[in-house]
């Protein structure tokens, strides 16, 4: 068996390539449906184009295509080179790999059109919903099938929160997507009022919480010790954070729900196991940024490192700001408001995007036998445009929510409210038009990793690296 | 929730917040054969290339851990989270919403009572109460009605003198209070398309437009025959069943010849909610006020 000597490498060059080409898309559409909040004329007034179609298309584009993809890309990577074996089937890799690309392109298509299940998140219909899940469980037999032929004894920390991220999310989207269908593209949900809005907050949240935390702090404490060439900081800190984490996560769905018919003590212990998250959340950023610490002078120097570092910074950031968020009383100002907008972003583009854009940076180059990327210098662009974007995005959508919070709550000496809808959303004008600017820096951005990305590729074949021996 | 349930809740919450505690201890636990703090563990990855140390946990951490964890075990004891466990603060958010309410009626309610004895003309004359006035209109009103009163499509405007349901103050009162059903029946399966062309016709000629002389002579019997119970025969509208004037330029669905047909063939339902119990009536009052004072001259 020649093959199994060598890692694939080819399935993470598919899905890394994939994440930059989905990045684009779904930042794209993201700066467009902001221009579209501020000049609404970019509706067109067809139905395909319109906010409200486009808005979905923008979040499962960025979620489930970019981010997933570089979980793919990176999960494949990582759980190779740390069980020093290849992956487990090549043939049900890439059948992930051509599913998963499938279900984007049908979400691509039917979400315009205004096929969706309504649910935030899960809007696709039955029928993908189906292959997503099949998808899954072909991912997961690839993933733990690798784990069990490791041929190392201990498993990697950054391969629990790979796993602890695909079990949960097949769980979630299973659960929550579960519906009766009427045709093949409009189907019920299989729950009723209140506890439907808890299921697919449940659902919700811990999309954030397995997919976009769990999922990316293994990427985390893959990249991180091997850019920074430094020994994860502390093994024990690593156990308490991973288990308390996945347990407490699990609780915090409940937040999105305060003040509604949820009752009482649904909300008050979602809020509460929101509050705990906080340490737990922190373990991932502490042992982070201590596993960079004694590699600080390589800052100067290395962007890939760069983007590692402000990615755990902006994680620490929205992980403190969640929990307080999930406060009931600071909820009661920022729910329904840009707010929430600014909280996610700074998690999605700040947290999310750097640590993938500095994953792919980190393996690109490895997997189509080179040994660095293209141009250094495009990389530096790329750091300093794609900050100077989230953060023009997070203050401009901290004081708009903050604003609207405000104006919607204030009130005339006879108790009747100071502002009307319509004057608090024309306060925001300022601020979409700020958030868009951000929204377009961050996407040049990644542009230029795409032609930089093009370049590295251009003429290059496919990694072939033999698997060492273990001792 | 059952006894089941209610045990579930506890048990579960309870069990993850103190497992939480319980981990850390152990973690923090030092064994005879641990690797020393600081030191590489024994195992390693990816060819030797990534190595774990032994650190122990910074302890502002364990401080900010410990504090959740009792800050959450203080707050589940205050607010109701167990299960069926009403919490000592024994607080609910619907006794909270209520409170709100009443401390909001007792300190805004003088403010609208003090304008309540007066006559509704009378009120409309004072600035300050039309000050009110326009912020609850804006408040609860504008959505429909639209911000400057001039209505929308299927939504009157209140700044005009065409009334529906008249525009006497009182009338208006009633409008808001007890709020007003308008029915327009569908009379395609009646009349037929034909009938219905003939009627439109009639209708347009009825505001000085001209029509096809034939369809307006033949809409006008029909017009005799199954409209003018409501609209009169000379299509002036009445007031005590919301029919809208016909001879006047105000349509509320549209005017042109296209809109009157679809009207006519397929009927209108226009809604005003009632706002009695949901404002009471000293606000209502000032409401009325306000919205006479727009058109009153």
């Amino acid at each position: 068996m020649e093959l199994q000597s060598t890692y694939n490498l080819k399935i993470v060059k598919q899905f890394a390539v994939m994440t930059v080409v989905w990045g684009i898309v779904g930042m794209l559409v993201g700066v467009f449906i902001a221009a579209q909040l501020v000049w609404p004329e970019l509706n067109f007034d067809l139905p395909w184009t319109t906010y409200s179609r486009l808005r979905p298309l923008h979040t499962n584009a960025v979620i489930f295509a970019f981010g997933g993809s570089a979980l793919f890309a990176t999960s494949y990577y990582v759980v190779q080179r740390t069980c020093q074996v290849r992956l487990f089937s090549d043939r049900l890799a890439s059948f992930t790999f051509w599913g998963w690309n499938l279900v984007i392109v049908l979400a691509a298509i039917t979400l315009p059109m205004g096929i969706t299940s309504s649910k935030e998140y899960a809007e696709l219909e039955w029928p993908i919903d189906i292959l997503i899940a099949v998808v899954w469980v072909v991912y997961g037999i690839v993933f733990f099938g690798t784990i069990m032929k490791r041929k190392v004894k201990h498993i990697y920390v950054a391969n629990w929160f790979y796993g602890a991220f695909i079990i949960t999310v097949a769980i979630l989207h299973i659960v929550n997507s579960a519906a009766v269908p009427v045709t093949l593209t409009k189907s019920y949900s299989a729950y009723a009022g209140a506890m439907d809005a808890m299921i697919q907050w449940w659902y919700g949240h811990n999309a954030v919480g397995f997919f976009l935390t769990a999922g990316f702090l293994g990427m985390m404490y893959y990249f991180v010790p091997k850019q920074a060439g430094r020994p994860v900081y502390s093994y024990r800190l690593s156990v308490v954070h991973f288990w308390a984490l996945i347990s407490t996560y699990i609780w915090a769905g409940p937040h999105h729900l305060h003040y509604t018919a949820l009752p009482d003590w649904t909300q008050t212990v979602g809020m509460v196991f929101s509050l705990v998250l906080l340490a737990p959340s922190w373990g991932g950023m502490i042992n982070g940024i201590m596993t960079l610490s004694g590699a600080w002078d390589k800052l100067r120097t290395d962007p890939i490192l760069r983007f590692l570092l402000v990615s755990l910074s902006f994680y620490g950031m929205s992980t403190f700001e969640g929990p307080m968020m999930a406060i009931k009383t600071v909820n009661a100002l920022s729910h329904y408001t840009d707010w929430t907008i600014g909280h996610v972003h700074s998690g999605a583009l700040g947290w999310v995007g750097f640590v993938s854009i500095g994953a792919i940076y980190f393996l690109l180059p490895r997997v189509v036998g080179k040994t660095e990327m293209y141009s250094k210098k495009l990389m530096e662009f790329h750091f300093w445009i794609a900050t100077l974007g989230v953060v023009l995005y997070i203050t401009a959508m901290w004081i708009a929510g903050i604003m609207q919070g405000l104006m919607w709550s204030a009130v005339n000496d006879d108790g009747t409210l100071t502002y009307s809808f319509v004057e608090t959303l024309s306060a925001m004008y300022p601020y979409y038009f700020v958030r868009f600017l951000g929204g377009v820096l961050y996407l040049t951005g990644m542009l230029s990793m795409a032609y930089n990305m093009w370049k590295t590729i251009q003429g290059s074949k496919t990694t072939v690296e033999s698997i060492p021996q273990t001792a | 929730m059952n006894s089941f349930l209610h045990w579930f809740v506890i048990v579960l919450t309870l069990g993850n917040i103190l497992g939480c505690w319980w981990l850390i201890r152990y973690a923090a636990k030092k064994r005879p054969g641990d690797v020393p703090d600081g030191a590489k563990m024994t195992h390693s990855w990816d060819n030797g290339d990534l190595v774990e140390l032994n650190n122990p946990m910074p302890g502002w951490w364990l401080g900010m851990f410990y504090a959740t964890i009792v800050f959450s075990l203080v707050y589940l004891a205050l607010y109701p989270g167990l299960g069926n466990f009403k919490g000592f603060f024994n607080w609910t958010q619907v006794s909270q919403y209520e409170k709100e309410i009443a401390d909001a009626k007792e300190t805004y309610g003088p403010i609208f009572a003090k304008y309540a004895q007066q006559d509704l003309v009378t009120v409309s004359k004072d600035a300050e109460a039309n000050a009110i006035g326009k912020r609850l209109f804006i408040n609860y009103c504008s959505t429909c009605h639209g911000s400057d009163a001039g209505g929308a499509s299927g939504f009157p405007s209140l700044k005009d003198k065409a009334w529906l349901w008249g525009g006497s103050p009182e009338a208006i009162k009633q409008s808001i209070l007890n709020g007003r059903q308008a029915m327009m029946p569908a009379w395609k399966a009646v009349i037929g398309d034909d009938g219905v062309g003939k009627v439109a016709a009639y209708v347009a000629s009825l505001s000085g437009r001209s029509a096809n002389p034939a369809q307006v002579t033949a809409g006008k019997a029909l017009f005799a025959t199954n409209c003018a119970a409501c609209h009169m025969p000379t299509g002036v509208g009445n007031p005590l069943l919301g029919a809208a004037d016909l001879t006047d330029k105000t349509w509320l669905y549209g005017g042109s010849l296209g809109a009157i047909k679809k009207t006519i063939a397929n009927g209108r339902k226009g809604v005003m909610p009632a706002h009695r119990d949901f404002l009471g009536e000293d606000k209502v009052h000032l409401l009325a006020a306000y919205i006479y004072s727009l058109s009153a001259d």
